[in-house]
């Protein structure tokens, strides 16, 4: 007899552990190969004396053993983190929207992070601290979030493609603010602004990496658990209120905590695109609909493929880092292109 | 188990300035018995089930299912007892039908998360069974015609074991053979149901009560053959109504031309 869920263990647990073993071979590849290349065996030699001290037989150099631990790793480990938040809040804004077009850099969201951190590092200074450049990339977030919903009301656009519109129009006018900051900024420092904009993955330390891990795990978590209404956000506005969802607050909840996702990923990585809109679709052909699947297949999803645009980033123009917003500009165009067009089959 | 619904004075209007879209209405539904709101384009039959499905608040009066003021219940309680099949229909998101009957256990999950129990695959298997869905329980949503998604929006609302039934439009877009097999369902649920009709024979047809509603007014409640007279359905609808007697089955039916 068919059951509608339960679809048998054995197969979720070949898709978990098919996706973790992907997604080691590419962790593993991603940091093998650069500039310098390095036979894999160093990098989990290096792995495994860091982890128990003197564990496997030193064959290998201090300079290769930091270009491994202090350089690869942490932008390795930067770039899955990136790649799974945005992909899970690209999934999420698509429930809560209803809109299979959604996606932080589409609507804006992105954009709004980049202005916080920019007037973070070229005007205001780390009057917070550390914590300055996440924090202000939230609230840039946050702000951007809430005029493209004030703006998509205020038009009446709440359409999935009108909504859509909003988010890019707005998107055009926080980037053009966000470059006024630029072109008022000292010179030198506005040029290294403007390459991290382009999404860079190179300055990731050990020490920072903590706090994107801290956001990701909170606010993912918190989305996973919240997959039944996600699911029932889906099906429609009213039924999921018949259903006893509080619409509108609820909605307003992933958006912040989309925002504040976005807003700490752009402030390690700046700008990558797409990752949102086309992760969560590649997903939902492999797991299903159900939010319970796709949230924490997204988040594997997105990790993978930020390492493989990592890995081609680095490796395109060697010994040239490529900004890594190139690379999922690209494909993610022409994977956008290519939904517009299935679309409009069905 | 079905509850009884109490409707007294309640009105609304979008805002507190604009004007009224539906006015004062009143009427008693008796538990397990099928009311059939019934009315031109634009008379309120929406906007009245949306207050009773608790999406819109009145502006005044109150709703009560089971003797209970569903304002005074929270959001997902009154979820526990009032189920709604509306003409919404799920965007492409890839979940199957057993996913989204699944959907129907919502408001009855417990703690953190919420996982589903035996006992809810229990509920889900029945209502797909109920509505003749099992063997569409793991097909995509988006290929299933109209009458199939229909029914599958009917098996959710079920799995919400809910004790009143609100259905908006349940036959629209659905051939003559769906139309009647939602209308004989609807007959044998033991539930209280409320639906809305534009077919005024079917809802003469298949419901105890009738109310009609003309641009947010309440112009009768009572038995189809006392609400639905010539005079009242032709001022109403700006038709010529006439009610014939059709040889064959013995029944009545009501004719409409214009004047």
């Amino acid at each position: 007899m068919s059951q509608p869920r339960s679809t048998g263990l054995t197969q979720r647990a070949a898709f978990v552990g098919g996706g973790l073993a992907v997604l080691l071979v590419s962790l593993s590849f991603a940091i093998s190969v650069g500039a310098v290349p390095i036979p894999q065996s160093t990098v989990w030699g290096v792995f495994a004396n860091k982890v128990v001290p003197d564990w496997v037989e030193v064959t290998w150099s201090k300079g290769r053993e930091a270009i491994i631990w202090e350089i690869r790793f942490p932008r390795a480990i930067l770039a899955m983190m990136v790649g799974a938040g945005l992909a899970v809040v690209g999934a999420s804004l698509q429930a809560v929207t209803r809109n299979p077009l959604a996606d932080p850099h589409l609507l804006g969201i992105s954009s709004g992070g980049a202005f916080g951190a920019i007037l973070a590092l070229l005007h205001t200074g780390f009057f917070l601290g550390m914590m300055t450049v996440p924090i202000m990339a939230f609230l840039g977030a946050l702000g951007a979030t809430a005029i493209v919903l004030g703006v998509s009301r205020f038009a009446d656009a709440t359409s999935a493609d009108r909504l859509v519109l909003a988010g890019v129009a707005v998107s055009f006018i926080v980037m053009a603010g966000a470059n006024i900051l630029i072109f008022l900024g000292e010179p030198q420092a506005s040029h290294t602004v403007v390459f991290w904009m382009l999404g860079s993955l190179g300055r990731a330390q050990w020490s920072e990496l903590v706090y994107p891990l801290m956001i990701l795990l909170g606010a993912g978590a918190w989305l996973i658990s919240r997959a039944g209404a996600l699911n029932a956000m889906t099906v429609g506005d009213e039924t999921a209120a018949t259903l006893g969802i509080a619409v509108a607050r609820f909605r307003m909840i992933v958006f912040v905590v989309g925002a504040l996702i976005t807003g700490v990923m752009v402030a390690f990585s700046g700008i990558i695109g797409f990752v949102g809109l086309m992760v969560p679709h590649v997903v939902r052909l492999l797991v299903g609909g159900d939010y319970r699947r796709v949230l924490p297949a997204s988040a594997l999803g997105g990790a993978i493929f930020l390492l493989w645009a990592d890995i081609a980033a680095r490796t395109v123009m060697r010994p040239e880092d490529m900004p890594i917003g190139i690379v999922t500009g690209l494909v993610g165009g022409v994977f956008f292109v290519w939904l517009l067009g299935r679309k409009r089959k069905i | 188990m079905s509850a009884s619904l109490s409707v007294q004075g309640v009105t609304w209007a979008p805002s507190r300035k604009a004007p009224q879209v539906l006015h004062e209405t009143s009427f008693d539904l008796a538990a397990g018995r099928v009311l059939g709101i019934v009315g031109p384009n634009g008379a309120g039959k929406t906007t009245l089930l949306r207050l009773l499905y608790r999406f819109h608040k009145p502006a005044s009066g109150t709703v009560s299912v089971g003797g209970d003021d569903i304002w005074t219940l929270s959001a997902k309680a009154t979820a526990q007892r009032v189920a709604a099949v509306l003409q919404e229909q799920p965007s492409d998101f890839a979940l199957t039908v057993g996913e989204i009957v699944a959907l129907g256990r919502t408001p009855h999950k417990r703690g953190f998360g919420g996982t589903t129990g035996a006992n809810d695959l229990e509920i889900i298997n029945t209502a797909l069974d109920q509505l003749d869905l099992h063997g569409l329980a793991h097909r995509h949503l988006g290929t299933l015609s109209g009458g199939e998604r229909q029914r599958v929006m009917v098996a959710r609302a079920l799995a919400q074991e809910p004790q009143l039934l609100i259905l908006d439009e349940p036959t629209n877009h659905l051939d003559i053979r769906h139309q009647l097999e939602v209308l004989e369902l609807i007959r044998t649920l033991p539930l209280t149901i409320v639906t809305s009709l534009h077919d005024l024979n079917l809802a003469a047809g298949v419901c105890d009560d009738i109310l009609l509603l003309q641009d947010g007014h309440p112009l009768g409640f009572g038995s189809p053959d006392e609400v639905l007279s010539e005079a009242v359905v032709s001022n109403t609808f700006q038709v010529t109504a006439r009610r014939e007697r059709l040889a064959p089955s013995n029944s009545d039916h009501l004719t409409f031309h214009l004047h």
